[in-house]
């Protein structure tokens, strides 16, 4: 039945790759916080998605704003992964590396393959900085880098040499630097700078001066690839465009993709969007999307603390808006008790978790999927709701929409699951067509007649009850916090009304459940030998190294959870068909403790908790673990 | 439509409060008064905290919302922001605002959003059984300070003030021809009106205010300010205040002792900012009285209207909606592929 979109057009049946640098180059840029790494890899993205290669980025900063330069610590990077393949995560490794200080090579260099290309910037490789970085020496002296292909480069200077004539401070001159390094490495793949100076020239378009610079540093380090007798092992990389679906596309990351759908979301229920929010890395750029959605009537509120937040949003929402509230992990704990309100007075809300390493602050900056329990059954008292995680930053957007859809239509709130990776990764989009059934409207009735008006009388399909606004004519009435008598809606404090009432608001999820799809099979057969079970942002790894396993003729599976709670009603009998079932999440084994409450297929569970994605290697690992090499 | 009489904005349901605690009292004027200024029930909506006072919306027959404790300035806001068109108030008390949800009206108070937000101010914990609060004065002998508290109390309309509020004012509970006014003042206002209640818990913090509400003392304790009025009061209208000669505040002064007339004592000004403090301050020393009436009223920038500057002006329609989205998703760099791509 009505089921929302149910998955993004995107990259999915492209070919999968087994042969780096021929059909995807893994990229890392790293150097000082301030160096403008984020700046330049999402710029190289955007021109590898451009040109029509499929791609997946993984910004990688430090939770310090500007920590002490040339340090460990503030070392900023961005990795991207630009294939004529399918490209589901950053890569494992690196076939090239852009170190734009000592202290961004010695935290990356572990990552670079064997005989990988390494870029380095020497201007910037000072006795100081190397021991800064804690080199024992200077690495491109003593033979420590001989497993690697090393181009030692004059970086700062050349882009100094390049901008001399602008009169530009020395200062100001090299803060272009990365515009260089971008230049060289858009040359590497054969591409043109237009785009990039396109990009700049809107960018700056106040400041013609810095935007002058920075094309000229593009272009000289462009021209200093053309010209320059490079050595013969650095060869460039030709990368095709993928087969990607016909369609128009861009490129999203998942907090812009999460925030356009719940607006489209609240739209398609012909709703008012309203985002209740208070900073919190790394959900902060939904509130900040919002925001730029005004001129489209979407309502944005930075509130004082977490709990102010969701109760605005409860609020607008019992006024007849699309309350929609977004934080992390330890905002999320602060808005308990009022999602408990929101659950018991079975107002629409939506809650977006972006995910990141707990407990407590945590790891702000780093991705994490150990919010499920906290989820699923983070409340006082009985007091459930849907769960839904989106797998990848481009079903986002999707995810959005059908969060405002179950929300709306069976009067509850609905957490969504998303994490600091997809939230910051960015990968090809194909924009929506509204024309689409998969957008068809859903729209809300409010009631306004006062015949037999009950406000807590339910439907016996949805389970939601009948949504009276405030300023609709006969219809006041009292909701609060306090048990309802079934019906009325008047304060009860009768037990086998407590009891009724409880299992009304366990069938709302049981409702839910009916409503969702069966849960099908994302790669490979839908019986065999070993099925990898995965939610969130797994599912990039997952999804690589299960159809890697079985061009090998491995009998490997992939499932992907998009409802976590309430759970597919056939994924029980799914899971039967395997004689095994792994759980591979970046949490301490949360997915398989639930599934082991709730059906009795065995489950294992392999886990990491590292602040990054699982990698390729690793999964490939588990399948190799399970059914031998 | 026929003119709503004040019982037609009672509930049905019993109310359940103490037999003789002063929120009756409010209510009483609070039904009154939304009646006399032609309020509609559908359009009026009460919100409320956690406590004796946060009852209050059950028994009120408009819209109503017993939130959770401290969050209601929070909720009336989205509310409100959501439909600009509802008349909202709020219901809070002493812990319940000031303890557990003092972030809330902090900020409720700065921002200035058109609500009235009521403290039911009791100087005790009524619903968990008599606590000492944040406003109980100090060595009060409660459950939880067997030895008598050691905190200094906080003063709300001084909160308010620091928090930036643009209309403060304090009224006793059982005195509705103050009460009454200020409420109804409170609801024209343009802003965010905080109205303090001096409320009697017959429970647990019996008497309390009697100083300030007896009959025969009452007066002698009391101000009643009204801008343009000289400050006059005592039983015998014999007391005011003035300026501190040669320094820098308030003074107690008797009528003619000395010579003094009223033309020598301050006239009252509700834009007067730092009056408005002294003002909030007066009644903590003895002999000092405790100003009742409307402290400050200074208009100001309205958060709601101010914060739907850039909205568009009607509701827009689905399509209308989807076109701009569509707009907005391709203000970012696009391509095109397949065949037919350039």
């Amino acid at each position: 039945m009505q089921n929302g979109p149910e998955h993004s057009v995107s990259t999915h049946e492209l070919p999968v790759s087994q042969q780096p640098e021929v059909d995807y180059v893994r990229v890392r840029f790293a150097g000082d916080s301030g160096d403008g790494i984020q700046m330049t890899g999402t710029r190289l993205a955007e021109s590898a998605a451009r040109f029509g290669n499929d791609i997946a980025t993984f910004p990688d900063f430090p939770a310090d704003i500007r920590a002490p330069s040339g340090t460990i610590y503030g070392v900023s990077a961005y990795s991207l992964n630009i294939g004529h393949s399918e490209v589901d995560t950053f890569g494992d490794e690196t076939d090239a590396l852009v170190a734009l200080n000592p202290a961004a090579l010695r935290k990356y260099l572990e990552g670079v393959k064997q005989n990988g290309l390494l870029i380095i910037d020497m201007d910037a490789f000072t006795e100081r900085a190397i021991s800064k970085a804690g080199f024992a020496g200077n690495p491109l002296e003593d033979g420590s880098l001989t497993n690697f292909r090393v181009l030692p480069l004059e970086i700062t200077s050349n882009t100094e040499k390049a901008l001399k004539e602008t009169g530009l401070s020395a200062k100001d001159a090299r803060r272009c630097k990365n515009m260089w390094t971008l230049g060289l490495v858009l040359w590497l793949f054969e591409r043109s700078t237009a785009d990039v100076e396109h990009w700049i020239e809107q960018k700056f378009h106040k400041k013609p001066d810095v935007a002058k610079a920075n094309i000229l540093a593009l272009q000289a380090g462009h021209l200093y690839g053309e010209v320059s007798d490079l050595p013969p092992d650095v060869s460039r990389y030709r990368i095709q465009p993928a087969p990607l679906m016909e369609g128009e596309y861009r490129s999203i990351n998942g907090n812009e993709g999460m925030a356009y759908g719940l607006y489209a979301g609240a739209t398609l229920a012909d709703l008012e969007l309203f985002y209740g929010s208070y900073p919190i890395t790394p959900a902060s750029p939904l509130l900040h999307t919002v925001a730029k959605l005004k001129e489209l009537g979407a309502i944005s509120f930075q509130a004082e603390d977490e709990i102010a937040a969701v109760c605005a949003a409860i609020g607008a929402s019992y006024a007849g808006h699309l309350g929609v509230t977004g934080s992390s992990g330890p905002g999320i704990a602060l808005k308990t008790e009022a999602i408990g309100l929101a659950i018991m007075t079975e107002l629409p809300l939506v809650i977006v978790n972006v995910q990141r390493g707990g407990p407590s602050t945590g790891l702000p900056t780093k991705t994490e999927q150990s919010d499920l329990f906290q989820a699923i059954w983070g409340r006082n008292g009985d007091a459930p709701l849907p769960v839904i995680a989106p797998a990848h930053p481009g079903e986002c957007f999707d995810i959005g929409v059908e969060a405002a859809k179950l929300a709306t239509r069976h009067m509850t709130p609905l957490m969504v699951l998303s994490d600091g990776y997809i939230a910051n990764a960015s990968a090809p989009w194909k924009l929506p067509d509204f024309s689409d059934p998969a957008y068809a409207p859903f729209p809300v009735t409010q009631v306004s007649n006062p015949e037999g008006f009950q406000p807590f009388c339910h439907d016996e399909e949805t389970m939601a009850r009948p949504w009276a606004v405030p300023g609709t004519p006969e219809l006041m009435h009292r909701i609060g916090g306090l048990e309802k008598q079934a019906g009325s809606g008047n304060i009860s404090y009768d037990g086998e009304n407590h009891q009724l009432m409880t299992e009304i608001r366990a069938r709302k999820l049981e409702a839910v459940a009916n409503s969702i799809p069966l849960q099908h099979v994302e790669s490979g057969k839908s019986t065999g030998k070993l099925a990898l079970l995965g939610w969130g942002s797994s599912w990039g790894p997952i999804r690589v190294a299960a159809r890697r396993a079985e061009l090998d003729g491995k009998s490997v599976s992939h499932i992907h959870l998009r409802h976590l709670w309430p759970l597919p009603p056939n994924l029980e009998e799914l899971l039967s068909g395997f004689d095994r079932v792994i759980i591979p999440e970046m949490n301490n084994g949360q997915l398989a403790t639930v599934l082991r409450s709730q059906i009795s297929t065995p489950v294992e569970s392999v886990t990491s908790v590292k602040g990054r994605p699982f990698l390729v290697r690793e999964i490939a690992q588990i399948i190799e673990d399970a059914l031998g090499a | 439509m026929t003119d709503l009489k004040p019982k037609d904005f009672a509930s049905s349901l019993d109310v359940r409060w103490c037999p003789g605690c002063g929120d009756y009292a409010v209510l009483k004027s609070l039904h009154k008064i939304l009646a006399d200024t032609g309020a509609k029930l559908e359009d009026t909506l009460c919100v409320s905290g956690i406590g004796c006072s946060s009852r209050l919306p059950y028994y009120m027959a408009t819209y109503g919302f017993h939130t959770i404790h401290g969050r209601a300035p929070a909720i009336a806001s989205g509310a409100k922001l959501a439909n600009p068109d509802l008349d909202v108030w709020v219901f809070t008390g002493d812990g319940d605002g000031l303890s557990i949800g003092g972030n809330h009206l902090l900020h409720a108070l700065r921002r200035n959003l058109d609500m009235q937000i009521v403290l039911f101010n009791n100087q005790i914990y009524g619903l968990t059984k008599g606590q000492y609060s944040p406003t109980s004065q100090k060595g009060v002998r409660t459950p939880s300070s067997p030895g008598g508290t050691i905190e200094a109390p906080l003063n709300p309309a001084r909160f308010a003030i620091g928090a930036g509020a643009k209309f403060i004012a304090r009224s006793v509970d059982t005195q509705a021809k103050v009460l009454g006014p200020i409420l109804e003042a409170a609801k024209a206002f343009e802003g965010t009106a905080f109205v303090e209640v001096l409320q009697n818990c017959v429970i647990f913090n019996d008497g309390v205010f009697d100083r300030l509400k007896d009959k025969k003392q009452g007066p002698d304790n009391t101000l009643l300010v009204e801008h343009g009025k000289p400050m006059v009061f005592g039983v015998n209208r014999d007391k005011g205040l003035r300026a501190k000669p040669g320094g820098f505040g308030l003074e107690v002064v008797t009528l003619e002792e000395g010579g003094l007339s009223e033309d020598d004592l301050l006239v009252h000004d509700e834009s007067n900012h730092a009056l408005a403090v002294a003002l909030a301050e007066l009644g903590e020393n003895e002999g000092e009285p405790t100003v009742l009436g409307i402290l400050f009223r200074e208009a100001g920038v309205e958060f709601g209207a101010a914060s739907r500057i850039g909205l568009p002006e009607n509701k827009l329609s689905m399509e209308e909606k989807l076109s701009r989205l569509s707009a907005t998703l391709r203000a970012s760099e696009t391509w095109d592929v397949g065949e037919d791509a350039a």
